[in-house]
């Protein structure tokens, strides 16, 4: 059986699944339903300082899109952090810690960008003998209009300040998280980095407007006819996030920073790919907020029996596996060449292949082969670009297969080049160099 | 009355059985069930179902038009090709049509359920009284047609689309044809023949004279000299004999004349039934009566078929459902004589049959099922009388692609013609190509002759 017991930055966990600091880890009665359900961890959900909490709005919250049959595949909230007393937070988070010892308990935390804020509010945190902390520099909405969440992820120099008064402030390990409203996720990261952090986790929800009512010309969620940006997460930001974790595990200047990965995490093998891109372990919100929290069973299960599969005994065999094949676009291999392949009897005859390719690629797949309706890919067109694998509805019918090296590509009329070579070489790259091997 | 009382009694049930035994067999999906259902859809390039529609109609468009919350533009890309959508959502056999070839049968032995999503669509748009079609501009031109069922309400609606006046000569009591006077009750439930009519009939210019027969009340010279041009779109009135000893008995019944009556009926507790019941023919008709018979109340239904079961023209899920209701299906068998007892039936001598070089033939093997009524199905017959010199062949009238009759100025279509498919979809499709043929022909008839030097 692999062990997939968790250490994040000395955190430990009997799972790499924690719960993202989000409504589900809002008070002693979730959280204790969820450690029962199984989950590693939990990130509490955002503190604020002292004094009247948030208050939230009374329509609603919350947003979606849908896939077919309902499937909801991306959310949006406008909910702020915790709107309950601090006091209230602080007693319960104390008090799951003891009746869980071995599950990870982090608080996350909000207080406006004055070092006397910060002072203020970590000894309080650090006497519920919780784990850590995570800073929550990445709310989009609502709190970033008063100076914080996003506000300050958005500027390098704030995120590094603030790590550098926790880091000074208190003994706890840091965990700063990110927005990823910005152009570019490494330098936040960098300067979390600078600030002294234990590690960042992303990706904090993403600014969106999830549908307009086309009735009454107001955003969703809509309150009393009006609506506010929120912040968007589920399955549809996964790429995002997993870009953005990649970006920041093979950044020369953060290279190592422990990462908790967050963005869409439904399923173990959203979890497993976060961990392959650099994430230490990963955080869970809109799967367990859609589902419930039984879906951590699922992913624990499949977790283990995929390692079990495929030989990795600990969670570290997988960490940062794929991070060595993330690269830039100038170095991969423009020497390897792959065509799509149709298997016939796997072929339902849909056509969705031929009508993507004939009107929107390269007129690559046939329609029709001596008077019968046939879907064959045309070697001497395809550039092999993948979309006739993506349209189809059957997994598995149409692959991409690589030519063997000295084969002949029907498209250029040359045999398949053996020798790996990149647009830094290229003859029509007006700026070729000799490749950086 | 007795539920198991001998003879053809009617009122074997209770009110509530009947109610419940005649509603509608496949209710109208509801939102949600539609979208589930529209959802399957793959949006098929150059969709196969499509193909195999008579009338063409873009089912992946107007699925995918469902599935986006646009039922209204969905049921217009329907009616565009259809304008008896509604009714072919309820009787098209799409189980050998368009679901026989939707490719989700290839991927998982389930088609989408296009019939049940047509009937989401149309039914919304008929229900909103929302017409897709405005006349063009009056041609002047009137045109005769004859019969005002599935062929001649898709041609006349075609034609008044097209600006000409369209007058419908029907010999019926009611508008509709088969789908008002053949169809079983359970697939068209609260009148929906007549509402069809109604909504067809609205886009105005279509005037339809009730009680007036071909070879009866006038002849198709006649039409030829009054009208502009002429449509014929007849049914098929004559019923296949048995050719068999006590064909003439008490309770031997031709099955349309059940169908029909039992359409008419508002209160099915007042068509009789027997308490055994044979049905002889292969195809719906068949199937239709022998369910109904059941479903009023026969404690036996048995269906003989002289072929086997490879050979109905039945579809196979018409087969299943008259076996889900109780419904005996027996093949290889065919009726030798009926046996009376006081001048009513009391059972039929069936023999066996088999295929010997190629034909079948019987096996010499009899035996006899008992029933006390006996429904015949084994065809129908066009005709008609009135039609002068027009060219028939194998009984039925002989067109050319586009509808034209030996006849100038004369089409036809449905039923009455030579390759006439035997289903109302077929018949709307005749109806609307004939249709589009006469305009043409007028337009080219209406060109001024212009001598451009």
């Amino acid at each position: 059986m692999a062990d997939i017991r968790n250490n994040f930055i000395g955190i430990k966990s009997p799972n790499p699944f924690w719960l993202a600091s989000a409504p589900p880890t809002d008070k002693a009665y979730n959280v204790e339903r969820a450690f029962k359900a199984g989950w590693g961890g939990v990130v509490w959900k955002t503190l604020g300082e002292q004094g009247p909490p948030v208050v939230n709005v009374n329509g609603p919250r919350y947003g979606a899109i849908w896939g077919a049959d309902r499937r909801l595949l991306g959310l949006n909230n406008i909910e702020l952090i915790t709107d309950r007393d601090l006091y209230t937070n602080l007693i319960e988070m104390k008090q799951v810690k003891k009746n869980w010892p071995d599950r990870a308990i982090v608080a996350s935390i909000m207080v406006p960008c004055e070092e006397e804020a910060w002072k203020a509010i970590l000894p309080l945190v650090e006497e519920t003998e919780v784990d850590g902390i995570e800073l929550n520099f990445g709310c989009p909405h609502g709190m970033s209009e008063r100076g914080m969440g996003s506000a300050v992820g958005q500027v390098p120099e704030y995120i590094e300040m603030v790590v550098r008064w926790c880091k000074q402030y208190t003994r706890m390990p840091v965990i700063t998280k990110l927005t990823p409203n910005i152009t570019d996720i490494r330098h936040p990261a960098r300067a979390a980095k600078r600030g002294g952090t234990d590690a960042v986790s992303l990706i904090n929800t993403i600014s969106s407007i999830v549908s307009v009512d086309l009735d009454s010309f107001s955003p969703n969620p809509s309150i009393n006819g009006k609506g506010s940006h929120g912040g968007y997460c589920g399955p549809a930001v996964k790429p995002i996030a997993l870009n953005m974790v990649a970006e920041i595990a093979r950044d020369p200047e953060t290279y190592g920073l422990p990462i908790s990965g967050i963005g869409g995490v439904t399923t173990w093998r959203d979890a497993a790919e976060f961990l392959a891109l650099g994430a230490g372990n990963v955080q869970v919100c809109t799967a367990a907020m859609t589902y419930g929290f039984k879906i951590v069973e699922e992913m624990i299960t499949g977790l283990s029996n995929w390692m079990d599969t495929k030989g990795h005994q600990t969670l570290d065999d997988i960490t940062g596996r794929a991070v060595q094949n993330v690269t830039d676009w100038q170095y991969l291999n423009l020497n390897y060449i792959a065509k799509a392949h149709i298997d016939q009897d796997a072929c339902i005859k849909c056509g969705r292949c031929h009508i993507a390719c004939e009107d929107t690629s390269h007129q690559a797949i046939t329609a029709m082969v001596d008077g019968k309706r046939h879907f064959e890919v045309k070697e001497e067109d395809c550039v092999g670009c993948n979309l006739c694998v993506n349209v189809c509805p059957v997994e598995n019918c149409i692959t991409m297969e690589a030519l063997p090296a000295g084969t002949l590509d029907k498209r250029t009329g040359r045999p398949v080049d053996p020798n790996y070579a990149n647009w830094t070489s290229h003859p029509n790259n007006p700026m070729a160099r000799q490749a950086a091997e | 009355m007795e539920r198991l009382g001998s003879g053809i009694e009617a009122g074997r049930l209770s009110t509530n059985e009947y109610v419940s035994n005649f509603s509608d067999l496949h209710p109208r999906l509801d939102k949600h069930e539609a979208l589930v259902a529209a959802d399957r859809c793959y949006f098929c390039y150059d969709a196969p179902c499509m193909t195999a529609c008579p009338t063409a109609i873009d089912i992946p468009l107007f699925i995918r038009q469902i599935s986006t919350g646009n039922p209204l533009g969905s049921a217009q890309t329907i009616f565009a090709q259809n304008i008896l959508g509604g009714m072919c959502a309820r009787v098209c056999p799409t189980e050998t049509l368009c679901e026989d070839v939707c490719v989700r049968n290839t991927a998982e032995d389930r088609p989408v359920e296009i019939g049940r999503l047509q009937r989401y669509a149309t039914d919304i748009a008929m229900e909103t009284g929302r017409q897709f079609f405005e006349r063009k501009a009056p041609s002047g031109k009137k045109i005769a047609v004859v019969g005002a069922g599935p062929a001649g309400l898709a041609a006349a609606h075609r034609l008044a689309v097209n600006g000409h006046e369209v007058i419908i000569l029907e010999a019926r009591e009611k508008s509709g044809g088969l789908n008002e006077y053949g169809i079983a009750t359970y697939k068209a439930v609260d009148d929906f023949a007549q509402r069809e009519v109604d909504y067809v009939t609205a886009i105005g210019g279509i005037t339809i004279e009730h009680g007036r027969a071909l070879g009866r009340d006038y002849s198709l010279s006649d039409l030829s000299t009054e009208y502009d041009a002429v449509f014929l779109g007849m049914g098929l009135s004559g019923v296949n004999g048995l050719g068999i000893e006590g064909e003439d008995l008490s309770g031997v019944e031709d099955a349309v004349d059940f169908i029909a009556a039992l359409r008419q009926a508002e209160d099915k507790a007042t068509i009789p039934v027997g308490r055994r019941v044979v049905v002889l023919g292969g195809g719906m008709t068949a199937i239709d009566a022998a369910i109904q018979a059941k479903l009023l109340g026969a404690e036996e239904v048995t269906i003989c078929y002289r072929r086997g079961k490879e050979n109905m023209n039945a579809s196979e899920y018409e087969q299943d459902l008259a076996a889900s209701k109780g419904v005996i299906i027996r093949h290889w068998l065919a009726p030798k004589s009926i046996i009376g007892k006081d001048g009513k039936v009391a059972g039929i001598e069936v023999e066996y049959t088999a295929m010997a070089d190629g034909k079948l033939a019987g096996t010499g093997e009899t035996g006899i099922i008992a029933a006390d009524q006996i429904f015949k199905a084994i065809g129908q017959t066009f005709s008609a009388t009135g039609l002068g010199a027009l060219q028939f062949e194998k009984g039925k009238i002989v067109v050319d692609v586009q509808g034209r009759t030996s006849i100038e100025n004369v089409w036809a279509g449905g039923d009455c013609i030579g390759h006439g498919e035997d289903l109302t979809v077929s018949a709307v499709a005749q109806g609307r190509d004939a249709a589009e043929s006469i305009n043409s022909m007028l337009a080219a008839g209406s060109q001024p002759a212009s001598a451009v030097a």
